[in-house]
């Protein structure tokens, strides 16, 4: 199908966008990579008056080192994060991520500032955000202002955004020394949305783990932390039993969905079995590092 | 503001202006305006692939990007990479290895494909299909897609 008709405006600096939210209200909506706005346009899911394009805007795109963070812009595309020698050597879980993220057509124009902004409970990059405890940069008229990762999404497509303020950036800790990221998920075709996904960042010394936060997607309206699944593994190491407990454990902490691609407890089951294949190579660095 | 707009931007080497729809895409544009029916439209949601153009040196859906947004840039499609021979070897193996049927998904595959020869030559037959996951082909199960890219890789390896 073909979208509705709507104006199309180019913002060159924030100001431009602000201007321009303020006058058009609910009407208008931002395009960034656009990935996944063409596609409901294109359905007439939505049907703006009036698309604000801030792809224009100079200082959004970019990764930047600033020390104990990497700062990334959110109109930095996919394909640049995937292959951006600062994101594997202090954001590994957010490498992992990238090529499950749609197809490289996609990851060519898609952006993380949209993406998470968008925050599709299927995503990959808002469960990463959260893993890592990263902060989220958001402007607007009167200043800008930094939220926490775990408080930014609010639910199915709802996060701490307000009407007119505009996702500017992520900043991401970098990986401290002794933690490993594993990421994986299970989906019936490479580059399809996840059934359901596992983004795990984890404290492991010598082979027992320590703290753990693991992040699942698609398993309810926004990216869910299963914290007392992952207190489990303070103190342990890995073995068939923990996995077990664990995995059953995650039955009582989970409440995914129905779909039609797998029901609630399939999910839960699917949960235990990413946990399994995620965690078991971090716990066994020799036979399969990540 | 306007629904219309004007827009300046090159497409297989030309330099192209045009009054556009704000909500008239990329492979609408092209197709309709332009003539160049090489890509094509499928699924119009950014799954089947069939609309793969290059803007600016990278593949992208056609039906996912706006022509305004086009705007200043360098389009190339099937029709521009065919003529120059960038991907003549490709060309050449999907005939050879018959990795095509119906022909509807051929263009997006052939850039997709030139695209990750270029960025991964050495990829493996599992890298291939995952390069290409994003491009549905209907008749020949990518086997002998995945062949062709061997095959041309093994000629001396022009994408």
């Amino acid at each position: 199908m073909k979208p509705a008709p709507f104006a199309y405006a180019r913002a060159v600096t924030l100001e431009d966008a602000f201007g321009l939210l303020t006058e058009h209200g609910d009407a208008a909506k931002i395009l960034a990579g656009g990935q996944s706005l063409m596609a409901t346009l294109n359905m007439r899911l939505s049907e703006p008056d009036v698309l604000i394009d801030i792809n224009h805007i100079q200082g959004l795109a970019g990764i930047e080192d600033t020390g104990d963070t990497l700062r990334i812009g959110a109109m930095t595309r996919h394909v640049d994060i995937e292959t951006s020698p600062l994101v594997a050597a202090h954001a590994p879980l957010i490498a992992l991520a990238m090529t499950h993220i749609a197809h490289p057509a996609i990851r060519n124009r898609g952006s993380i500032g949209g993406s998470i902004a968008f925050a599709d409970p299927a995503a990959e990059l808002p469960a990463c955000a959260i893993a890592l405890q990263a902060t989220m940069h958001i402007a607007g008229r009167d200043g800008t202002r930094h939220v926490a990762a775990a408080d930014f999404f609010r639910g199915l497509y709802e996060t701490a955004l307000g009407p007119e303020e505009i996702l500017t950036g992520i900043s991401v800790p970098k990986i401290a020394s002794g933690w490993k990221s594993g990421f994986m998920e299970l989906a019936r075709r490479h580059g399809d949305y996840a059934i359901i996904g596992l983004a795990a960042h984890v404290e492991i010394s010598g082979d027992t783990f320590g703290d753990a936060r693991l992040v699942f997607f698609n398993a309810g309206d926004r990216p869910v932390s299963a914290q007392k699944t992952a207190a489990l593994l303070r103190d342990r190491t890995w073995s068939d039993d923990l996995a077990d407990q664990m995995a059953e454990s995650l039955k009582d902490e989970l409440d995914p969905p129905d779909d039609l691609n797998a029901d609630g407890p399939m999910r839960k089951h699917l949960a235990g079995v990413l946990v399994r294949r995620t965690l078991a190579p971090l716990a066994a660095p020799l036979t399969g590092e990540q | 503001m306007d629904r219309q707009l004007d827009i300046s931007l090159t497409v297989n080497g030309e330099a192209v202006t045009r009054r556009v729809e704000a909500r008239t895409n990329l492979v609408d544009f092209l197709r309709y305006e332009l003539g160049l029916t090489g890509s094509h439209v499928g699924c119009e949601h950014g799954v089947c692939g069939a609309c793969t153009v290059r803007v600016d040196g990278r593949i992208v859906r056609g039906c996912l990007m706006i022509a305004a947004q086009a705007d200043g840039t360098e389009v190339w499609t099937i029709e521009g990479v065919s003529e120059t021979g960038e991907i003549r070897d490709l060309q050449e193996a999907f005939v050879e290895r018959n990795a095509l049927q119906c022909g509807f998904c051929t263009p997006g595959m052939l850039l997709t494909l030139s695209e990750m020869m270029e960025r991964f030559p050495d990829a493996g037959r599992d890298e291939i299909r995952e390069y290409i996951s994003g491009n549905y082909c209907r008749c020949t199960g990518y086997q002998a897609i995945v062949d062709a890219v061997e095959i041309a890789r093994a000629k001396g390896g022009s994408s």
